[in-house]
């Protein structure tokens, strides 16, 4: 493999949908048998970007060169040819094949009329081993853990004939110790002679496995750096992609009150087995103060905030400024002024193909501005969302459009406004500025800080742990539905809480 | 912008139409008839008085039969069994009426209330199944809907609800010209125009204002857009079940009465008992909206009616079946493909405007 030729060559792309530029003068060099980041904010551009690469859509301008021949890919089907594929982020498995059936699937090899399933095992083990991607073929999907089911999408990819992999957000779905095997995979698949084309946000993750990273902004490139030769930080990276110094989430200075808004005893939440998914917990928040609870995603945060808002069976009791509200309705305690912002916003906050103004009445469609409890008020819930539009900078030509036609970004400002509307008492909040880019987030944050300083009770869950320290006047660690742990924001920093919650260390209080 | 999405919203229906004629066609000329004549003796006939008495009337029991499928599509729940809930709501409101003695104001009412509480409450064995045993309703509404049937075969035949009427079948006791419905004769002068063609009229306007207008409606809507994010709101998805089945079932209670109140008189085993799967067709051409209905109930009953020109003319009358079953799948496939469309253009124009504005999204 020559060295001077690059594996993917894109020169001066430019893409423009109706009213929008996606990318203008894109220019990449992957170097191959390397693993190349690119790294931008939401929105910034990288998707279109790899559309354009795996040919499915057509750049307006400029020329894409594989192993050093310039080509144009009319569909998928093209790139695939010249050895490209792609891992998305989300999972195209059928759950009731076995590994095997999943990774021929759509390119099956043949013997006559049937499928010829010796060869395709033989061939699927001679990948497996070159690249230390171990399965077993036999097993079902169905059964399978995330991490499987990614190398299952690699293994696909590699059974093509791709010897250039992109992978999106390859680690969104991942808990950390799935994602060092992933980076132990990458790099195995480096060393068999592949080349890695990897897009993430997450600039630790991107610093510990990238050879070589290109920064986008706005849609276009805006540098490259090697972190094996350049001293290189996140925080450099992170100034790149926004162009300004990141902002930090600080809430100091004592807001705390008497009041107990939210007094939770002995939450036990079992799951279908039987199994304690929460176990046991109770814990207390006041009027201005923000609870953050840390843990690795899958210890019981969800099911916490479900059984908070009434949505999940739990034994215990739950008192809210007094009232036992144990066995109250999710209605009902969002009457009473409890605000919910869930961790899957498209799933459970939004109605994606209403207007603005009636997601605005989503979970307050009893209330004013929205409603008189009988007849709804179109009107007033009009205006009100207009003013959340304008005070949480929410970016839409208009109330009418469809929730789906907004960002991911906006569609979380339009839903942390809509929970932050009628004075809510208590706060229930998970992840509030996942996906946000950074100078919403900032924003938000004010607004928090805000409504805290009037005396807002918070419950934060955020997997974003310099916004959970910074945000928090108090912090416990959940591991495996308990609190093993509490941690004191002043002093402790992200890497002490990791490890608290891992279950691997103790924090001090 | 509404505008665009109704503008956008009229294209399937015309596609269905232009589609069906122009297959319909087809098939015309491969049976050796004349296009040009079979169209415009359908268009002829279709529209002299009677024969538009004819199609109000007929579009009256379409629209109520739609009105009750379409309530359940907007939370997606489908209600397969308005034919059982309407021939249930029928006999008895038919029993009823034949044994009442009052003026006729009082008598009409107590029937509609008849109708609309046996429709319920053959409804409501479904969603009890739904949200107490997890049957889906589909299947559920299918059998009830057998069951229904063999019910007042039972009934009508064997049990003392039963009488000879005056066209030589058994069936109800026939209801007495006060208890009547019978209507208006506007157009023509020997057919009346349904009195419940009137009711129809405020049964839909009921229905857009529940639908848009209320909390309940909303959830309802909410809970059609998205079951999970509904349930997070604070909707209780068992109680919308509920009380989404039994108003679908009360207004497919009503849908044998324009016929029974405006002419028959009487439930006798001729009455039809398939307007229910009419409705479901006028749903999807409508897409529950209720002006989209009422247009493809009159385009229905329009089809149906010229039929029976058609045989006059020595053509077969199924040409109108297969018309009619073009424009659902024509209308059902490009709704979905204006749908996903409209998503991606919407997304499109919100870019455009922001760019506009000097935003990035």
């Amino acid at each position: 493999m020559s060295q001077n030729v690059a594996a993917v060559e894109l020169k001066g792309i430019w893409k423009r949908f109706p009213g929008v530029i996606a990318n203008s003068d894109i220019n990449l060099k992957v170097e191959p048998g390397t693993v190349h980041a690119i790294v931008g904010e939401n929105g910034a551009g990288k998707s279109t970007l790899m559309k354009i690469l795996y040919g499915m859509q057509k750049p307006d301008e400029g020329t894409i060169s594989i192993n050093g021949t310039e080509l144009s890919f009319a569909s998928p089907s093209d790139a695939i040819d010249a050895g490209i594929g792609m891992v998305h982020q989300h999972f195209m498995l059928a759950d009731n094949f076995t590994v095997l059936e999943n990774i021929v699937l759509g390119s099956e090899p043949r013997k006559g009329l049937s499928l010829n399933f010796d060869k395709a095992r033989a061939d699927i083990s001679a990948i497996s081993s070159e690249n230390g991607l171990e399965v077993d073929p036999d097993a079902l999907v169905a059964d399978l853990g995330v991490g499987d089911r990614q190398r299952i999408e690699i293994l696909k990819v590699l059974y093509r004939g791709a010897k250039i992999l992109i992978l999106d957000e390859p680690t969104a779905v991942l808990v950390p110790h799935e994602v060092h095997e992933l980076f132990d995979t990458l790099r195995d698949l480096k060393k068999a002679g592949n080349t890695i084309i990897f897009i993430s946000h997450k600039l630790d993750e991107v610093l510990s496995i990238a050879d070589e990273i290109t920064v986008i902004r706005r849609g276009t490139t805006v540098g490259s750096v090697n972190p094996h030769t350049q001293e290189v930080s996140a925080q450099d990276l992170a100034v790149m992609m926004v162009g300004s110094e990141l902002p930090t989430p600080e809430t100091r200075g004592d807001t705390i009150r008497d009041e107990v808004v939210l007094a939770v005893e002995n939450l036990t939440v079992l799951a279908s087995g039987g199994k304690p998914i929460v176990d046991n917990i109770s814990f207390q928040i006041r009027s201005g103060e923000i609870l953050g609870i840390a843990g690795v995603e899958g210890n019981g945060q969800a099911e916490i905030l479900d059984a908070l808002m009434g949505l999940e069976n739990s034994t215990g009791t739950v008192h809210f400024k007094k009232e036992d509200i144990s066995n109250m309705s999710t209605r009902n305690r969002r009457e009473l002024g409890i605000g919910f912002i869930p961790e899957d916003r498209h799933r459970q906050a939004l109605l994606l193909t209403a207007p603005l103004w009636e997601n605005r009445m989503l979970g307050h469609q009893t209330l004013a501005p929205n409603s008189n409890g009988f007849l709804l008020t179109p009107g007033a819930a009009k205006d009100d969302t207009k003013r959340i539009v304008e005070e949480f900078d929410v970016r839409t030509p208009g109330i009418d459009v469809l929730a789906s036609a907004l960002s991911g970004g906006n569609q979380q400002k339009l839903i942390v406004g809509r929970e932050m509307s009628g004075e809510p008492k208590l706060l229930i909040a998970a992840h509030p500025t996942r996906g946000i880019d950074v100078g919403a987030q900032a924003a938000i944050w004010d607004h928090l800080r805000h409504a805290r300083e009037a005396g807002l009770a918070v419950l934060l869950i955020s997997a974003d742990l310099d916004e959970l320290i910074g945000l928090s006047d108090t912090i416990k660690v959940l591991l495996r539905g308990a609190f093993v742990a509490d941690a004191n924001p002043a002093t402790v920093t992200p890497e002490q809480l990791g490890t608290a919650m891992t279950g691997a260390g103790k924090v001090s209080a | 912008m509404n505008f665009r999405r109704f503008g956008i919203s009229l294209i399937a229906p015309l596609l269905g139409v232009v589609i069906s004629v122009a297959v319909t066609s087809v098939i015309l000329v491969a049976i050796n008839a004349n296009v040009g004549d079979v169209f415009s003796s359908m268009i002829r006939y279709g529209t002299s008085p009677r024969a538009m008495t004819l199609i109000l009337n007929l579009a009256t029991t379409y629209f109520l039969s739609a009105l009750a499928v379409a309530i359940g599509f907007k939370m997606n729940l489908f209600n397969i069994g308005v034919n059982g809930q309407y021939v249930l709501g029928a006999v008895a409101a038919g029993a009823v009426a034949g044994a009442l003695t009052l003026p006729k104001i009082p008598s009409v009412i107590i029937t509609i209330l008849v109708a609309m509480v046996v429709g319920a409450a053959w409804a409501g064995i479904a969603a009890w199944l739904k949200v107490a045993r997890g049957v889906s309703e589909v299947i559920s509404t299918i059998m009830l809907n057998f069951i229904a049937i063999a019910i007042i075969s039972y009934v009508i035949v064997r049990t003392s609800v039963g009488h000879e009427t005056s066209l030589n079948v058994r069936g109800t006791k026939e209801i007495a010209e006060s208890g009547m419905l019978r209507g208006l004769a506007l157009l023509d002068e020997g057919t009346k125009i349904y009195g419940f063609f009137f009711i129809s009229i405020f049964i839909g306007i009921a229905y857009w204002f529940i639908l848009n207008r209320t909390r309940f409606g909303y959830d309802l809507r909410a809970t059609g857009h998205s079951a999970s994010a509904a349930r997070t709101s604070g909707i209780d998805a068992r109680r919308m079940t509920v009380v989404t089945m039994l108003l679908s079932g009360a207004i497919a209670g009503l849908v044998g009465l324009p016929y029974l109140l405006g002419e028959a008189a009487s439930y006798n085993l001729n009455f039809p008992t398939d307007w229910g799967f009419t409705g479901i067709a006028i749903a999807l051409l409508g897409r529950n909206n209720p002006v989209g209905i009422a247009v493809g109930a009159l385009l229905w009953a329009f089809l149906d009616v010229a039929s029976g020109q058609l045989i006059l003319e020595g053509i077969p009358r199924e040409i109108t079946t297969i018309m009619q079953g073009l424009i659902v799948i024509v209308v059902v496939i490009s709704y979905e493909i204006v749908r996903r469309r409209q998503l991606t253009t919407e997304q499109t124009r919100v870019a455009k405007a922001l760019e506009a504005q000097g935003v990035s999204a």
